[in-house]
């Protein structure tokens, strides 16, 4: 069972809304973390030396915060904001998440970030269509998962 | 100069976004699911998490794209397409599923490389496996017509 948050949810919030706005600001891109880590598959080479490099420190950035975050949560004794493998869960049903969110977010061209936040944002009517349909789907899911097979 | 500067705030940026979303809660997929679960104890956190989030870039985007261009780079780099399609809603579906499965989205998902646990193991390798496979199959024919730096 999880607790209701809403100063840490909000908070957080605002820092990821405040990140789109540094890197749109500075870069003119879109905060899209599967876009931008997407990108990355091309692979290094001269030609693209640039692109790659942004997105690789993107993504280097989004690794650190968090783990930044754990340092100070744990050096403050809070150590239950550090995810942890839930015992029992499928990892068939990981493998088989992994794939969807993968191959999902490829071809709707973004996710909770770049359709969900910045697409919300920019008042984009795909980004709208997109996030009511990927909750819907999280939802109907979840409840399959939990409440039909029992998994937790 | 600027080459340096584009750098250094996707790195910034990226780093803002990590520490939110850990501070967040969303890095736990618990937590992410306690909302997705409507039929069980519902948790509201992400959607202040998402709530704040759009706030803060609808106002401050307003402000940003009033701009001839972005402070490191020539122009902006947003996405121009506006038509509510079919990969779009399938894509979405398809990520909404595998979101609700497990509860990680692709930021999450590779945030959990600050604290790593068995579920990484699987759930991360599927997801770049979705992305290769997408890329390997219906991507080809779309990135080479498709414009470049569409980072969603």
């Amino acid at each position: 069972m999880e607790s209701f948050t809403p100063w840490s949810a909000l908070a957080g919030g605002i820092l990821i809304g405040l990140s789109a706005t540094l890197l749109l600001l500075t870069t003119g891109r879109i905060a899209g973390i599967s876009g931008i880590a997407r990108g990355l598959l091309s692979g290094y080479s001269a030609k693209n030396a640039g692109d790659f490099a942004w997105r690789a420190l993107f993504v280097v950035g989004l690794i650190g915060g968090a783990w930044l975050y754990y340092g100070f949560a744990e050096a403050s004794g809070v150590v239950s904001v550090v995810p942890h493998a839930r015992p029992g869960f499928p990892p068939l049903l990981l493998i088989v998440a992994g794939l969807a969110v993968g191959y999902g977010t490829a071809l709707a061209r973004g996710c909770t970030s770049g359709h969900g936040v910045c697409g919300l944002a920019r008042l984009s009517p795909r980004s709208l269509a997109a996030t009511l349909t990927f909750l819907v789907a999280g939802i109907a899911a979840t409840w399959v998962v939990r409440h039909v097979l029992g998994v937790q | 100069m600027m080459k340096t500067a584009r750098y250094f705030a996707s790195l910034a940026a990226g780093l803002v976004f990590g520490f939110g979303l850990a501070l967040s809660g969303m890095t736990r997929p618990q937590k992410v699911l306690g909302f997705l679960d409507v039929a069980g104890q519902w948790d509201p956190s992400l959607m202040f998490v998402l709530g704040g989030a759009v706030v803060v870039a609808t106002i401050a985007f307003r402000f940003v794209l009033r701009r001839a261009a972005p402070l490191f780079e020539p122009s902006f780099s947003l996405p121009t397409n506006r038509v509510i399609d079919a990969p779009l809603i399938g894509g979405a579906l398809l990520f909404g599923i595998g979101w609700g499965i497990a509860g990680y989205c692709p930021g999450p998902a590779i945030a959990q490389l600050a604290a790593p646990n068995l579920e990484t193991l699987y759930f991360l390798p599927a997801m770049i496996a979705g992305w290769w496979l997408y890329r390997a199959t219906a991507g080809v024919e779309r990135a080479s017509s498709g414009r470049t730096g569409q980072a969603r």
